[in-house]
């Protein structure tokens, strides 16, 4: 099998041993295979990209082709233990309630996102002035999926007003961990973990 | 594979079979049909712990030949894309039964057959059927085969409605259901199209309330009318453009004509799309019986998943084990994606183990008979995965 993307694999470690798991935006069904191996994992995915659905559905997953936007509200309370956005909530066009969603179909959330505040896109804009092309975010501004760019900073601000709970936060640079002191600069990626 | 099957002469298992059941089957209407008879044909061997079994559900005209030559037509089975050798649904691994559903003419209870009480064909006195009745047919049918679960139910169109029912009416004997391109109740335009046909079939003055089979004088006419109007639903718009267009029929051996300067303007089947639709209707009565179009046509305008569940969905679904998978195609109109999204919200709701995928496809409803590499692929992943919880 190969190697899980970095968030992924973070995500992969710290789901308890026979959770239940919704991911949202779940792509080919990466996450979901691995958590599967994993003893007891029942994990569920909702993806827009029908080639996708296709691929995870072919792996053996269940996979809904559905918009986390529009068809989260299908999604009964509390029916899992962890829902997980990876890579997704910057492109959602209400990030806050696409969250307020995984928190109530989930008694806890992954949310792992790119982080826009990371040096090297201040750097780019600064320099260059014009919109950061990076690794992480490898798309023209007008062709990009990414429409709510957002900082750790900010992801901070977001749960403190609306009164979530942090249960945990990691934060990776070139793919490993960094520390969590001015990650806002130097982490190119987060992961949170959520409740109500 | 053999040495671990059942006995391989066992006369219930092989190509074209013939069972009368004693019955009594009640149906839904409140009558109850004995005995019933039952078409069927099975392809493979059932395993030892009897683990492998697929039913096979077919469509509105279709028929037990999913894998084999049909007898009338002499054309392949009408699955063998999906059923076969080397294929999702594989002999060489599944036990699959495909049984002719009461109502229908190809050897199961049905109007043309004997009603045992007045020695002649049931004709309209055939009682009114719900699909749920063929569902219920089919278990009846697994009971004289000897197995208690299956391990998957595959259905498209109307055989999706019976592969959907499935789970709701015997929760503890399948472990999976695949619905392809189809729904959970028919829509005011699926009946009115129905209506259309049915209303074809009944003026044609062949067809006599039913009782045209002492004489063999079928509603031919009628019949290949109602099948022309329903053979347009199953097509997309942009097929039927993409393949005839406006292009008109070639009547004089000359090649075809490109305009209407070529054309007889008259009532001929000038254009191309004419004859192919003619050909349709005239071809299909030659397998198929009247009545039984109009039962089954019926059956499935009653179809209303939830309605014995105050017509919410989820509450036929609640505390189902069975893993789901649904596929639809963004041309097919008939039974549209919006109506298996339906499906999967109320599964959603139920807690279900679901998957859902819209396909694309030029070809409308009947792009599940055809060609579809991606279709193949998913189906196979999903009864795959059933095989390694």
């Amino acid at each position: 099998m190969s190697a899980l993307r970095p968030d992924l694999q973070i995500i992969a470690e710290n789901v308890t041993a026979g959770a239940r798991v919704l991911d949202v935006g779940c792509g080919d069904g990466a996450l979901m295979a691995a958590l599967r191996d994993r003893a007891g994992v029942s994990a569920r995915g909702l993806e827009l990209n029908p080639t996708n659905v296709s691929a995870a559905v072919t792996r053996g997953l269940s996979v809904i082709q559905g918009d986390a936007d529009t068809d989260l509200a299908d999604y009964p309370s509390d029916s899992v233990d962890y829902a997980i956005l990876s890579q997704t909530l910057q492109t959602t066009r209400a990030p806050h309630l696409v969250l307020e969603e995984l928190l109530r179909i989930g008694r806890q959330a992954f949310v792992s996102f790119p982080n826009f505040a990371h040096w090297r896109i201040r750097l780019s804009l600064l320099t260059q002035g014009r919109m950061p092309v990076t690794r992480l975010l490898p798309e023209s501004w007008y062709d990009t999926p990414n429409i709510h760019h957002v900082s750790i900073d900010d992801f901070r601000d977001l749960i403190a007003s609306r009164g979530w709970t942090c249960d945990g936060e990691w934060f990776l640079s070139g793919g490993k961990p960094t520390a969590r002191g001015m990650a806002n600069l130097l982490a190119e990626h987060a992961v949170f973990l959520l409740r109500r | 594979m053999a040495s671990a099957s059942a006995p391989l002469l066992d006369e219930r298992f092989g190509l074209d079979r013939r069972i009368t059941l004693l019955g009594p089957l009640p149906l839904d209407c409140g009558a109850a049909l004995a005995p019933v008879q039952i078409a069927y044909e099975t392809y493979g061997a059932l395993n030892a712990d009897k683990s492998n079994a697929i039913l096979i559900c077919h469509a509105l005209t279709g028929d037990q030949y999913v894998a084999s030559t049909h007898p009338i037509t002499g054309k392949p089975g009408w699955w063998q894309r999906l059923v076969g050798e080397g294929k999702p649904v594989d002999p060489a691994r599944d036990f699959i039964i495909c049984a002719n559903v009461i109502g229908s003419c190809m050897g199961s209870s049905g109007p043309a057959t004997v009603n045992p009480a007045t020695g002649e064909p049931w004709g309209m006195d055939f009682p009114v059927l719900s699909i749920a009745d063929m569902v219920r047919a089919q278990a009846l049918l697994l009971d004289y085969l000897g197995i208690p679960v299956l391990s998957a139910v595959i259905g498209g169109s109307m055989g999706g409605m019976q592969a959907i029912s499935w789970p709701v009416l015997y929760p503890d004997r399948v472990r999976a259901a695949l619905v392809i391109a189809s729904t959970a109740r028919h829509s005011a335009q699926n009946i009115a199209f129905h209506e259309v046909g049915r209303q074809a079939i009944m003026a044609d003055p062949r067809w006599r309330k039913g009782a045209y089979y002492a004489d063999g004088d079928v509603p031919a006419s009628g019949l290949a009318v109602a099948r022309m109007a329903a053979h347009i639903t199953y097509l997309s718009e942009a097929g039927l453009t993409e393949k005839f267009g406006r292009r008109l029929q070639d009547r004089s051996g000359q090649g075809a004509s490109q305009d209407c300067s070529g054309s007889g303007f008259g009532f001929d089947a000038d254009f191309q799309i004419q004859s192919y639709l003619r050909h349709q209707g005239i071809s299909f009565v030659d397998r198929f019986d009247a009545n039984s179009y109009l039962y089954i046509t019926r059956a499935m305008d009653y179809f209303d998943l939830a309605e014995p569940y105050d017509g919410v969905l989820a509450n036929a679904f609640m505390g189902t084990k069975t893993r789901f998978c649904l596929i639809s195609f963004d041309t097919d109109w008939l039974y549209p994606t919006a109506e298996s999204r339906r499906i999967v919200h109320a599964l959603n709701a139920a807690g279900a183990e679901v998957s859902f995928v819209e396909l694309s496809s030029p070809f409308g409803h009947d792009a599940f008979l055809l060609d579809c590499p991606e279709m193949n692929r998913i189906v196979d992943g999903f009864l795959r995965a059933g095989a390694n919880p």
